[in-house]
């Protein structure tokens, strides 16, 4: 097979960090590339070097055998290159159509809208996708808006396409007609390159595999020639314990309790739709969904940053739905560990030790007649840096200057260092590496087995599994069904993430 | 009453909303091009006045209106472009750089107009534009002498405000514009020029303004006073948030508060026990009774104010 695409001994550098070194890839014309790391190993830097939105240090890009550089983005749409980003390029307020022309040279001084209209809804034919060239964007599933952005690199004739993490924002049965619309391009001529960390889909989509691991390539690889345990030991470098210990605790009575909640979002759309669920002492229940089916909307009426519609929320019993944030925290013993590390979590530009404090800063000994006593917060904070093991110069640092992890290392020990009930925790593995996660999980474990209730959201089924007691799947405002981990085959998970409701 | 039952009365109001609307109008609905774009424009205000410094210096040293009308887009331009460095390229603070333009404009003004015009802060009479009756039209009653006996600026704004919705919502430039100001990434990766699209963007919208300006100097007064532009650059703010960063509508609310600006100059005329003051209050009152009244129910581009950067994560 011919060579589509090369790249040779790229290297790119963000100041002192390597984010690429020396990566040598080569795919071939009219296949399904797979690269395959996990987060942070380099994978969309160098899609985006392809794409002209970042420039190498080192390194050439041959394409079809010639060297080419590649200045801006409008330079990789000539040469025929599109990219389908994470997160989707595409404009809310306009229409389909407005975003697939959008950029597009040749258009004259008046766009002919009907026309373009037309020949959008013909490519969308062709691939099957379904697409109405009329409708504005904010309206449709995510699944949708994916073939929206893929018909807009079609529609510029681009013949090799770049997908970054396209199943991320995906439903499994979304998955599934995902992988069918990969065939057609491949069958169609089209270059695939498509980046992911899940090793599923390249076993399933896959004709070559590039592993990457800290910016280095580890493997390159066919599909038929490896396994799914082989590909997950390349990318995290030594061998993956799949299960997690998910210890027995003797579950006491109801410690929180939501009744019929129904809230509303920010767009005035109706977000929470008669959800009702209970969590004893000693128990994690975990919510599992696609992202923005009323999981951050669950988790904000329960906290008290979302007012409820309809509803009650109980915390032993008791009425809490009209109680402010702080009443919730210091009366009912609540903890939140929000999915926003960096907007709601922090604040950023806050050394360590006020983010310690931002849930008391108003109580002795932190606060002394008004006076914030920043010795006792300094000690204070220089106590859970140990206990967390939080990874840092000071406890003065700004915390925007933390990883990831160490970040939420922080979030948690405020949130549980006060003693809570409840803990309510989104997202709390979200960009993490695998070794900031299982201190996560761990913490997590170890509030389960000090008889607190909590309340675990995530997107991803694998954190949700390995944790939770019983989990719940949440789709377009409803928990479609509440299930025990070991009754959580793929499959059914699936149906009730789409919104499939099991009939008794 | 007999404001509406007399058509002499009556016309004559209408042409003083008119004629106290366009400086606004053109200030409006250029403000909607560079917002649209994702950029604030404050310094409309410095941008009138800029415009009708311009004009008269233009005025002044050529003889022609024609030439006080050149000067006047180059100042309000030169305005624009001051903004677009600062607030695109450099990434300050987009109010806070609209603010300095507005207040550098008004001393710069100042300044230069006693350099040129002498000691005085008012100048000599500058020649400026006449009316133009258009036939036929200017003959219709009550509405003809308004809309159809009127100077060329005027027969331009008519012009520019269906040209310019006609150029956002028809042409690729404007779709550029209209997807910057929601989401300036997915236009840079659809290879769109992103700070070039904001200064063609920024400069279009203090250059129109400057026309207001123009307007003021070339049609109304004939003479350039200091701080002559009198506010009219933050009515033109309100007024293209009540009309929904949409041409039209800044036209429409422009109008509006046109019309109680000739409200207010008439209440005054036929109360003249009452301070003055009290009616001169009623156009501002209006413009923020509006944007009471709109709380939470506009919603602005949603990039406006953030600079972009292609390298930024």
């Amino acid at each position: 097979m011919d060579s589509y695409l090369r790249l040779a001994g790229i290297t790119k550098l963000f100041g002192d960090f390597k984010a690429l070194d020396d990566v040598n890839i080569d795919v071939a014309e009219a296949t399904v590339h797979a690269i395959l790391g996990e987060n942070g190993a380099g994978k969309t830097t160098l899609m985006n070097i392809i794409y002209g939105l970042y420039q190498p240090e080192q390194g050439d890009i041959f394409l079809k055998g010639c060297k080419v550089a590649i200045p801006t983005p409008r330079d990789a749409i000539h040469m025929g290159i599109g990219m389908i980003h994470q997160h989707f390029m595409l404009v809310d307020t306009l229409t389909v159509t407005e975003n697939v022309i959008l950029g597009l040279e040749g258009l004259g001084a008046n766009i002919k809208l009907k026309e373009h209209e037309e020949k959008i809804a013909a490519l969308s034919q062709d691939f099957g996708f379904q697409v109405d060239p009329k409708a504005e964007i904010w309206k449709l599933p995510m699944g949708m808006r994916q073939r929206v952005e893929i018909l807009k690199v079609l529609y510029r004739d681009a013949s090799l396409l770049i997908l970054d993490e396209p199943t991320s924002v995906l439903a499994p049965n979304e998955i599934t007609s995902f992988l069918d619309g990969l065939d057609r391009l491949r069958a169609s001529g089209k270059t695939v390159l498509f980046i992911t960390h899940k090793l599923e889909e390249v076993m399933s989509a896959g004709d070559r595999i590039t592993v990457m691991r800290h910016g280095k390539i580890t493997a390159h690889t066919d599909v038929q020639h490896t396994n799914a345990t082989e590909m997950a030991r390349l990318m995290v470098g030594r061998d993956v314990v799949l299960d997690l210990e998910r210890p027995k605790v003797d579950q006491g009575e109801v410690v929180l309790e939501v009744a019929a909640a129904n809230a509303t979002d920010e767009r005035g759309l109706h977000a929470l739709k008669d959800v009702s669920l209970t969590i004893r002492e000693g128990e994690i229940l975990g919510i599992a969904g696609v992202d923005g089916n009323g999981q951050a909307e669950l988790a904000e009426v329960i906290t008290g940053m979302r007012a409820l519609d309809s509803g009650r929320i109980l915390v032993r019993g008791e009425d809490i739905s009209h109680k402010t944030v702080a009443q919730r925290r210091h009366q009912h013993r609540m903890g939140y560990v929000p999915e926003d590390r960096h907007g709601t979590g922090l604040v950023l530009d806050f050394p360590v030790t006020k983010n310690c404090m931002l849930r008391d800063y108003d109580q002795a000994p932190f606060a002394r007649h008004s006076v914030i006593q920043a010795a006792a917060v300094a000690e204070r904070a220089e106590q859970w840096v140990e206990k967390y093991d939080v990874r840092l110069r000071s406890v003065h640092q700004q915390a925007r200057f933390l990883s990831g992890g160490n970040q939420q290392k922080v979030i948690f020990a405020r949130e549980v260092e006060f003693g809570p009930d409840i803990l309510v925790v989104m997202q709390p593995c979200k960009g993490l590496d695998v070794g900031a996660i299982e201190a996560v999980q761990n913490t997590i474990i170890a509030q389960k087995k000090a008889g607190k209730a909590i309340l675990y959201i995530s997107t991803e089924l694998e954190d949700i599994l390995g944790v939770c007691d019983r989990i719940g799947v949440m789709c377009h405002g409803e928990i479609t069904g509440v299930i025990s981990p070991e009754e959580a085959t793929a499959e059914r998970v699936g149906m009730l993430m789409a919104g499939i409701k099991e009939t008794a | 009453m007999e404001l509406l039952f007399d058509p002499a009365q009556l016309s004559d109001f209408l042409g003083t909303t008119l004629r106290l609307s366009i400086p606004i109008i053109f200030a409006a609905v250029g403000g909607v091009i560079s917002e649209r774009s994702g950029v604030f424009n404050i310094s409309l205000e410095g941008c009138i006045l800029g415009g009708a410094f311009g004009a008269a210096v233009g005025a002044f040293l050529f003889g022609s209106p024609f030439g006080g009308l050149a000067l006047a887009l180059l100042c309000a331009g030169l305005a624009g472009v001051t903004l677009a460095v600062l607030g695109v390229s450099l990434g300050i603070n987009q109010i806070v750089a609209g603010i300095a333009i507005n207040i550098l404009m008004l001393g710069l003004t100042a300044f230069l107009a006693r350099l040129i015009f002498g000691g005085e802060a008012t100048t000599m009479t500058l020649p400026g534009f006449y009316p133009i009756a258009i036939p036929g039209l200017s003959a219709i009653p009550v509405v003809g002498s308004v809309l159809f006996n009127q100077d060329l600026l005027v027969y331009l704004m008519y012009l520019m405000v269906p040209a310019v919705w006609w150029v956002m919502y028809r042409t690729p430039w404007g779709l550029n514009v209209r997807a910057i100001g929601d989401y300036p990434r997915a236009a840079d990766t659809a290879g769109v020029n992103v700070q070039a699209v904001r200064y063609c963007a920024v400069i279009a919208s203090c250059m129109m303004a400057g026309l207001g300006g123009a307007y003021i100097v070339l049609s109304q007064v004939f003479v350039f006073t200091e701080h002559m532009s009198a506010g009219k650059g933050f009515i033109a703010l309100a007024a293209l948030i009540l009309g929904r960063w949409n041409p039209i509508g800044a036209l429409l609310a422009a109008l509006l508060f046109g019309f109680f600006d000739a409200l207010q100059l008439r209440l005054q005329f036929n109360s003249p026990e009452v301070p003055y003051q009290i009616f001169s209050m009623l156009p501002y009152l209006v413009s923020i009774l509006a944007l009471v009244l709109l709380a939470g129910k506009v919603r602005p581009p949603a990039a406006i104010g953030t600079k972009f950067e292609r390298g930024a994560k």
